[in-house]
């Protein structure tokens, strides 16, 4: 499905014609697939096609100067619709996107302050690195840190930025625990030491800051002994699988709602408490179109006792982005003032349209993000949003 | 317009601060210190006159931790020149620091502006833009939010509490307090930073003379005690009003 690591990473704008991938490029046909499946292909200046058109005729820098791609939340949405099987999201729109952010001559400030942070504090809200794992003091089951236990584990939780600091990830963190504990899994987690692992740097342009976090990142998860990772990182999961094993970090890497789905026989019969929760499941962009994950977040939900699922009307491949992939995340406040739609709203109006009581989710951005949705729409005593971790949690026998 | 940007280093507050066992210092174990907001905002606007008017800008700042890096940073947005100040003896004051200041800036002058933030964390007071101007016998401007170089003056806007702004026409060269920039401080990429470690040069001069012994003494520093005590005033506005001034009667304070 994904362009091989290793070629994506040494293809440049200047060498571009000569990859494969830059053929491929070639051979767009300008069929405007994908900017009918751009959420924001309405808005965009220079959509896909259009980059690629201007591009082939050597006029680039009336893109960049355009900024337009600051609009692109990397959903992966055109990609997969390309007819010609063009990589996207993958290689060309980061490249683009590359190249307009070094020429920003104002970096819209809710973005800047957080790729700051970012470099700073190894998180983008600007919290203390020294109170990244103070969740664990909450966690009902044990949770052992790397730099204090060094014993060999199983599982790397990476736990991610949102996960450790907001306090609605911190819901996610305390279920995804007590289902590793309620499955005998041996995990421990790398606590203060752990920073962004810079998937949004990359895909808003910033490729110094994502370099500074990945180099950081290996070191450190070079240090211990472990079968796998996990993270609860939705996009630091999609990083690690695509952009950190060109850096000789080859290590297996799983998200937890994967992860869970591949455990849940193990799973299911301790799934006892009936919920009676009418449940519509949002697809993550990097989970489902990027990486397939469309059924293990499903059965996950099924599996849970009183839980009936309902799809909105734009589901799997066609789920339509929340809006925070590509540094989107800190961006709305720049779309609002453009006068753009948030499309955590568009999404959120759909999951209502489904008469469903619980949104449920597998991207620790979501959850804040349709939480706040659902109250700028007026929706928020109709539905609840959950991650599947923390519904699966809640379905524990305690 | 050739601008000198005077450049400190605080503690970041993001970390909790700790009082040392000697109970006058912070603690440094865990102390990192950023570069004092006013500070960048006076980086920003020397930045914002050199677009506009041409020159350079020289970037100055007493050693301290992670200096480097916020003087490669500053040169990475735009900085011509960095120079460090080195050699600084311990234990200085806003006072003797801003006298280091002023000697090593005497000494890279001639310039139009002397440029630096209006109050640091640690110098609530305001006073250290204040010392260097005198120090270098220059006009003082605190409180700064826009200037416009025209020829030998300056145009400069001050803000005044209750959002009162006042103009001013400065002779240069003088020293300004700046308490904002025209526009926010500029983002600069990790890899533009990265290329100056690469390729530019921070230039250091040492500590010129002595400055003399500190004047002010610290003798305790202590966090602010936790109380925890609120009191609600219930009732119509009227009601909770009527209570309001009998509490502040019996406190004498009306």
């Amino acid at each position: 499905m994904a362009v091989i690591a290793e070629e994506a990473n040494e293809i440049t704008l200047e060498n571009l014609w000569k990859t494969a991938e830059g053929q491929r490029v070639l051979s767009c046909m300008q069929c405007g697939m994908c900017v009918g499946t751009c959420p924001y292909g309405d808005v965009m200046d220079y959509p896909p096609r259009r980059i690629i058109g201007m591009l082939k005729e050597g006029e680039l820098d009336t893109v960049l100067r355009s900024n337009s791609l600051l609009t692109c939340v990397t959903c992966y949405a055109c990609m997969t619709k390309c007819p010609r099987g063009i990589k996207l999201t993958e290689v060309l729109l980061p490249l683009v996107k590359e190249l307009t952010f070094v020429q920003l001559s104002d970096v819209p400030s809710e973005l800047q302050r957080a790729l700051e942070n970012t470099l700073r504090y190894g998180n983008p809200m600007g919290e203390s690195p020294r109170k990244r794992a103070d969740w664990v003091k909450t966690s009902k089951v044990p949770i052992r840190i790397l730099h204090q236990d060094r014993r060999p584990t199983d599982v790397l939780w990476f736990v991610e930025c949102y996960t450790s600091y907001h306090p609605r990830g911190q819901d996610n963190c305390r279920a995804t625990a007590r289902l590793f504990h309620a499955l005998g899994i041996d995990f421990a987690i790398l606590g203060n030491e752990e920073k962004c692992a810079g998937e949004a740097a990359r895909m808003v342009g910033e490729s110094g800051l994502f370099d500074t976090l990945m180099d950081y990142n290996i070191k450190v998860l070079e240090k211990y002994e472990y079968n796998r990772i996990v993270t609860s990182g939705a996009h630091a999961y999609d990083t690690f699988k695509y952009q950190y094993p060109p850096r000789g970090f080859h290590r297996p890497v799983e998200h937890t709602t994967p992860f869970f789905a591949r455990h849940l026989d193990q799973l299911k019969p301790k799934l006892t408490k009936k919920l009676n929760y009418t449940v519509t499941y949002h697809d993550a962009c990097v989970l489902g179109r990027h990486n397939g994950f469309y059924d293990e977040p499903r059965r996950l939900l099924a599996a849970i006792p009183g839980v009936r699922l309902v799809e909105m009307e734009h589901n799997r491949a066609n789920s339509i982005c929340c809006g925070g992939g590509g540094g989107g995340m800190w961006l709305d406040t720049y779309y609002k003032m453009k006068g753009y739609e948030r499309l955590s709203e568009r999404r959120i109006k759909e999951a209502l349209n489904t008469g469903a009581d619980v949104l449920a989710v597998s991207c620790p951005y979501e959850v804040s993000r349709f939480e706040d949705a659902l109250k700028t729409v007026g929706g928020d005593k109709k539905m609840i949003v959950r991650d599947v971790t923390e519904l699966l949690a809640e379905a524990l026998e305690e | 317009m050739n601008t000198l940007v005077l450049l400190k280093m605080v503690p970041d507050v993001v970390e909790e601060l700790e009082v040392a066992a000697d109970g006058k210092s912070l603690d440094t174990s865990f102390l990192r210190t950023i570069i004092n907001e006013r500070d960048d905002h006076a980086l920003e606007q020397a930045l914002l006159l050199k677009e506009r008017h041409g020159g350079k800008v020289t970037v100055v700042a007493l050693d301290a931790p992670d200096i480097d890096d916020t003087l490669f940073a500053a040169m990475a947005k735009g900085a011509d020149r960095a120079v460090k100040i080195t050699d600084v003896p311990e234990g200085l004051t806003t006072q003797t620091a801003a006298k280091l200041c002023a000697q090593a800036l005497a000494g890279l002058l001639p310039a139009d502006l002397i440029l630096t933030g209006v109050q640091a964390l640690d110098d609530l007071d305001g006073l250290s833009a204040a010392i260097v101007a005198h120090q270098l016998g220059l006009p003082y401007i605190g409180v700064v939010t826009g200037v416009t170089a025209d020829g030998p003056t300056a145009t400069v806007i001050k803000e005044f509490a209750g959002g009162v702004r006042g103009e001013f026409a400065v002779t240069l060269p003088a020293v300004l307090g700046v308490q904002a920039a025209e526009k926010p401080p500029r983002y600069v990429p990790v890899a533009k930073v990265r290329a100056m470690m690469k390729t530019q040069k921070i230039e250091t001069v040492p500590v010129a003379g002595d400055v003399g012994a500190a004047t002010i003494e610290v003798r305790q520093l202590a966090k602010p005690v936790v109380s925890s005590h609120a009191e609600m005033l219930e009732g119509s506005p009227e009601e909770a009003a009527a209570k309001l001034v009998e509490r502040l009667a019996q406190r004498g304070l009306i």
